[in-house]
């Protein structure tokens, strides 16, 4: 395998950079300081996430990867309140938090719609459940329903949706609800690779549009640097940030970017922090050499 | 799909084959039915007398078996006296279909015999109002209850150990508690329906609310939901279906606690129509009771089921029932 001759993932234009600029300058909306979560299950604790630090500003994307059983959705529903941390705490806007809230929104990767609720009703779900009336929190969620293009399915039942469709709904009605900050937990996961895209594509167009901040996880390497500001790499086994990368690709995005040298930089340094030489590659190196094997002896006799 | 195989793993019928074997899911029953009642050689295992002949105990209309039936006529070709006659018959207790489906009807119209007796409807509206009670009461207290113990671990806790135990002590043992409190009339009946179907319906409900995906409250905590909003607005919309199915199931579980509850005190309702025509010796009434029940079962239960349907639109694919 030939080493691509990239660019430093570091390296950012100038233009990146004075964006990275702008963001730091901006309130933190998500301080997470020494975080830590101990399950205990029945075969002792189980360490699943180990001083955590991180800040999110506002209007920050920030993207969550790391191998499988690393902590993400641990993490993201310690966040959201649905676990208790074991140690350290999080500050969203300086307050902080205890229990899920509507201030922070979540998107989970299993539809998690109201089947019982038409879209229009499930979108009108917090703004009810804050005491805004019917009347004024319908015209709101239908102003949602348009902001991800479902307006001709606003009666419908969740069932009748397509599994892209019904993602743009939980996140219609998480932002509906009016969060400070949106997680979402690999959302785009049990979609297919062309959705998927479309999907990445909506999402930053209603970030762009509107004022939240989005902490979402992937493992998905190309969408992790796609959609991200920066990205939170965590380690496994336990659970613990292994680097925070500024993604030097500059914004709008567009797919054609994925093929640019900073794209492709900043996947390779991911790659190695996931996948680290030695380890796993050790495995798909042995796959490829008896693959080539293989060809190499139907190929001699011919010789 | 008209060559689509008849036995194909978990493969819905078409509209036209689910309708055919509907049918015939009623329609064997009765054919094994009418071909014991009117052939001859199948069972049979008595002789109905027509002629008594020399055989002092005989009388006209006496069922006898075939046997015995046998060793008198021998006796009297031997003995040269006048021979019995009769047919193939099958026991009283067995009346054919036409007789069945004849009683159906004239069980209606026939006056009891005493003025103190009830007609066969208001019978069978008794039992109904019975059912009624019982079931009404029991879901009152039992629907909510099992709803909250599958919510709240501590409401769970709180009772489900006990109601555990007590839903293996067999209903119809409270009778004559039941009596001695309540006294002789309604009220032992409808607290026996009541034993047999609140505990049940605890634990069953109870089941079912667990089994709502914790998912959806945990989205709808994400959204500023208090814990009431929590019970009323996910857990109790969250089930709803299911617990309509499973009180289309407790209800029938409740018709099966009907005839034991009905002996019980003053006996009363279809039940006593059925001890009353089969003391009588009335089995074509008996059977025809016998049916009703099963017929206001079913087709109460197809109501509830349309009606579902209606009450439940999200539940499209699911509600097939
Ligand atoms: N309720 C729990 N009890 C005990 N251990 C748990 C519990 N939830 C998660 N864990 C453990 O914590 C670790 C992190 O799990 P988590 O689900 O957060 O990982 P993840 O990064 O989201 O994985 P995936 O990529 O598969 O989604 C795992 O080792 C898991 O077994
Ligand atoms: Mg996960």
């Amino acid at each position: 395998m030939t080493k691509l001759d990239l660019p430093n993932y570091k390296d950012q234009s100038p233009e990146v950079k004075a964006r990275f600029d702008d963001l730091k300058q901006r309130d933190v909306i998500l301080d997470v300081k020494h975080l830590g979560k101990i399950f205990d299950s029945a075969k002792g604790p189980v360490t699943a996430l180990e001083d955590i630090n991180f800040q999110v500003h506002r209007r920050e994307f920030v993207t969550v990867i790391g191998p499988s059983g690393c902590g993400k959705s641990t993490l993201i529903r310690t966040l959201a309140g649905l676990e208790s941390a074991t140690s350290g705490e999080v500050l969203l806007e300086g307050a902080a938090v205890s229990g899920p809230g509507p201030d922070r929104g979540m998107v989970f990767q299993g539809y998690t719609l109201f089947p019982w609720l038409t879209v229009k009703k499930n979108v009108m779900f917090g703004l009810r459940n804050q005491g805004v009336s019917a009347v004024e929190a319908e015209s709101e969620a239908l102003e949602w329903i348009n902001l991800v293009g479902l307006e001709k399915f606003a009666e419908v039942y969740p069932d009748q949706l397509s599994g892209g469709m019904k993602q743009r709904v939980a996140i219609a009605r998480a932002l509906a609800a009016k969060p400070r900050i949106l997680l979402m937990d690999e959302p785009f996961g049990a979609l297919d690779a062309q959705t998927r895209s479309k999907m990445q594509a909506y999402l930053l167009e209603i970030w762009r549009h509107i004022d939240i901040t989005i902490l979402f996880i992937t493992h998905d390497l190309d969408e992790a640097i796609y959609l991200a500001d920066r990205i939170l790499v965590l380690d496994a086994h336990p659970g613990r940030v292994s680097e925070l990368i500024e993604v030097p690709v500059s914004r709008p995005r567009a797919p054609e970017q994925l093929l640019r040298p900073e794209f492709l930089a900043a996947r390779q340094r991911l790659d190695e922090l996931i996948h680290p030489p030695g380890q796993g590659d050790e495995e798909v190196g042995k796959l490829n050499m008896l693959r080539f094997a293989n060809v190499g002896e139907e190929v001699q006799p011919q010789n | 799909m008209t060559s689509a195989p008849w036995l194909a793993p978990r493969i819905a019928l078409s509209q036209q084959r689910e309708r055919v074997l509907t049918l015939l899911s009623f329609l064997l029953p009765l054919l094994i039915w009418a071909a014991v009642s009117y052939t001859p050689f199948i069972w049979h295992p008595n002789m109905e007398i027509t002629e008594p002949g020399s055989v002092n105990y005989f009388q006209e209309g006496m069922q006898i078996e075939r046997e015995t039936f046998q060793e008198e006529y021998n006796t009297q070709l031997e003995a040269g006296g006048e021979l019995p006659q009769g047919f193939r018959a099958n026991p009283v207790y067995l009346p054919a279909p036409h007789e069945v489906a004849i009683a159906f009807y004239t069980s209606f119209t026939t006056e009891p015999r005493r003025r103190s007796e009830q007609w066969l409807h208001e019978s069978l509206w008794h039992s109904i109002q019975i059912i009624f009670w019982g079931f009404t009461l029991s879901s009152i207290l039992g629907v909510p209850l099992g709803i909250l113990s599958g919510t709240f671990a501590a409401v769970s806790r709180l009772h489900e150990p006990f109601i555990e135990f007590f839903r293996y002590l067999p209903a119809p043992a409270f009778g004559a508690l039941a009596v001695a409190i309540l006294g002789i009339y309604d009220g032992p009946k409808i607290a026996i329906i009541f034993i047999g179907t609140f505990f049940q319906q605890v634990l069953v409900i109870s089941n079912t609310t667990r089994k709502l995906d914790i998912a959806l409250l945990e989205a709808a905590l994400t959204l500023g939901a208090n814990r009431r909003q929590l019970l009323f607005k996910v857990v109790i919309p969250g089930v709803l279906p299911q617990l309509y199915k499973d009180q289309r199931i407790l209800l029938g579980w409740a018709w099966t606690y009907l005839i034991v509850a009905e002996l019980i005190g003053t006996s009363s309702g279809i039940t006593w129509f059925i001890t009353q025509q089969a003391r009588y010796q009335n089995f074509d009434n008996v059977f025809a009771a016998i049916m009703m029940i099963g017929i206001i079962g079913l087709l109460s239960d197809l109501l509830l089921a349309r009606l579902g349907k209606r009450l439940f639109p999200w539940e499209r694919s699911s509600n097939k029932s």
